[in-house]
């Protein structure tokens, strides 16, 4: 049997009256990659900021491990360094060099040693293909670089779960394949990972599960992400694939 | 080639005496900025704290200082408040005075607009890290706030040294006013003197004000 990492039972979100999310559950194995997909305001990147307690939640409870996350709460720090995240717009800390931005957590959250952390950054950057860059500043590279960069930040905790919100959409094309190409090489890992994109091909190869979100819920769940690409169940989903086509 | 009048400043203690009221405008100065940097500072992050009342409060007082002439503020303290209020300020204290309202609303100001141009996901994405508030603002924030910060209100440390000059006008004995009484003093032996004096003058002020505004876009392009 595998093992259940992260569990959402009846989340509920607003933004003042309007609602995000309603009632919505989930459950994610280890291992598992699930791509959440859907028209914009669907909820998706709402649904990944709650589950690293960047936002409040207003019902419901998300368990990580069977441990709550919540806001304000006083292991949240301790929650979100299981919870690697990253953000359409990489947010690399601009003041701080390639390495240092990869380091600050290890070393000021986990109080890591310093040599060791080092080690594994490069180790990790050589990984992406940037080892060479470790001096550099953020402002210095491209932004699929950057992205890979912000990837390696959040792995560098070890989390137990990765949320990637949106990470190429800010990207020209040609970065965008550089960035999934270590996404890829993560899920092949054995990585739990819970990805919003808009790259649909990039969703069907590296999708162990498929959601497809409206109006804050569930409108169609696939574990067969191949025929879901090509024949969806539900009309609305026939109709947003279709959007892609041209 | 004509007396420019530059011989006047080794006469007696004449250089002695510039420097002696170029350090009076520098102290002014020095305690001004100290104060409004300190005061800025807390202005600066309660002028982001949302509160409407003190918003309101804080664009009211920066309003003032922006249209009301520094000048004029010093005669309003050091002539106006003295007779009303029967208080006994010194020249001195009225210039600190007048100095430090304006500098508070002016490094307030840049403080509020440093705090504000750092995105909320800069916030976010540390915290995502794990990092606590306090650890965001110390690692994250705070260094780019100040680095923000240190070019705009160096320009303003030196826009406050240049108008110590105005504090003549309230009777202080600093460099420009010492200028003026050696040429008055030289009148009839040296009459080019004052465009030596005020030559000498022009330079001290140089000297202090180049090197902090050197200083000032040093750090702006190593830290853009």
């Amino acid at each position: 049997m595998e093992q259940t990492l992260l569990k959402i039972n009846h989340l509920h979100k607003k933004f003042g009256e309007q609602v995000i999310l309603d009632d919505f559950n989930l459950e994610v194995k280890k291992g598992e990659v699930i791509v959440i997909i859907g028209p914009s305001g669907c909820g998706k990147s709402t649904l990944l900021r709650c589950l690293n307690a960047l936002e409040d939640i207003q019902g419901g409870e998300i368990l990580l491990d069977g441990l709550p996350i919540r806001k304000n709460a006083k292991d949240i720090s301790s929650m979100r360094q299981k919870i690697g995240m990253v953000f359409q717009s990489y947010d690399l800390f601009p003041h701080k060099t390639i390495l240092e931005n990869i380091l600050l957590a290890p070393l000021k959250v986990q109080k890591k040693n310093r040599s060791e952390v080092e080690k594994e950054a490069m180790e990790l950057l050589a990984r992406v293909g940037l080892a060479d860059r470790c001096n550099d500043y953020p402002r210095q590279l491209s932004g699929g670089q950057k992205q890979r960069i912000a990837i390696v930040r959040a792995l560098i905790m070890h989390p137990e779960i990765l949320l990637l919100d949106e990470i190429t959409a800010a990207l020209d094309p040609e970065m965008v394949h550089e960035v999934l190409e270590v996404v890829l090489a993560l899920a092949r890992n054995q990585s739990t990972m819970l990805i919003v994109t808009h790259e649909m091909a990039f969703a069907k190869a590296i999708a162990d599960r498929v959601l497809f979100l409206e109006h804050g819920k569930i409108v169609e769940e696939s574990r067969e992400p191949k025929s879901f690409f090509t024949k969806p169940q539900t009309e609305r989903a026939q109709q947003f694939l279709h959007s892609f086509e041209y | 080639m004509q007396n420019l009048g530059i011989d006047l400043l080794f006469k007696g203690k004449n250089m002695i005496r510039l420097l002696g009221g170029l350090w009076v405008a520098v102290q002014i100065s020095l305690i001004s900025v100290a104060i409004s940097i300190t005061l800025g500072l807390l202005v600066g992050v309660l002028m982001t704290s949302g509160n409407k009342i003190l918003k309101l409060f804080f664009r009211i007082y920066l309003e003032i200082v922006r249209i009301m002439p520094q000048m004029v503020l010093l005669f309003v303290v050091y002539f106006g408040t003295t007779r009303v209020f029967g208080w006994n300020l010194s020249a001195e204290a009225s210039a600190i005075i007048v100095f430090t309202f304006w500098g508070v609303a002016e490094m307030g100001d840049l403080v509020r607009g440093a705090l504000i141009s750092i995105p909320k996901i800069q916030y976010e994405s540390a915290e995502a890290l794990g990092l606590t508030s306090g650890q965001t603002y110390r690692y994250v924030i705070l260094p780019q706030t100040v680095r923000r910060l240190i070019p705009l209100s160096i320009n303003l440390i030196t826009r406050m040294i240049k108008t110590t000059s105005l504090v003549m006008m309230i009777g202080i004995v600093e460099v420009l006013k010492v200028a003026q009484q050696i040429i008055e003093a030289n009148r009839r032996v040296s009459p080019n003197g004052a465009f030596g004096i005020f030559l000498v003058v022009f330079l001290l002020y140089f000297l202090i004000c180049w090197p902090i505004s050197r200083l000032a876009s040093y750090l702006e392009k190593r830290w853009a």
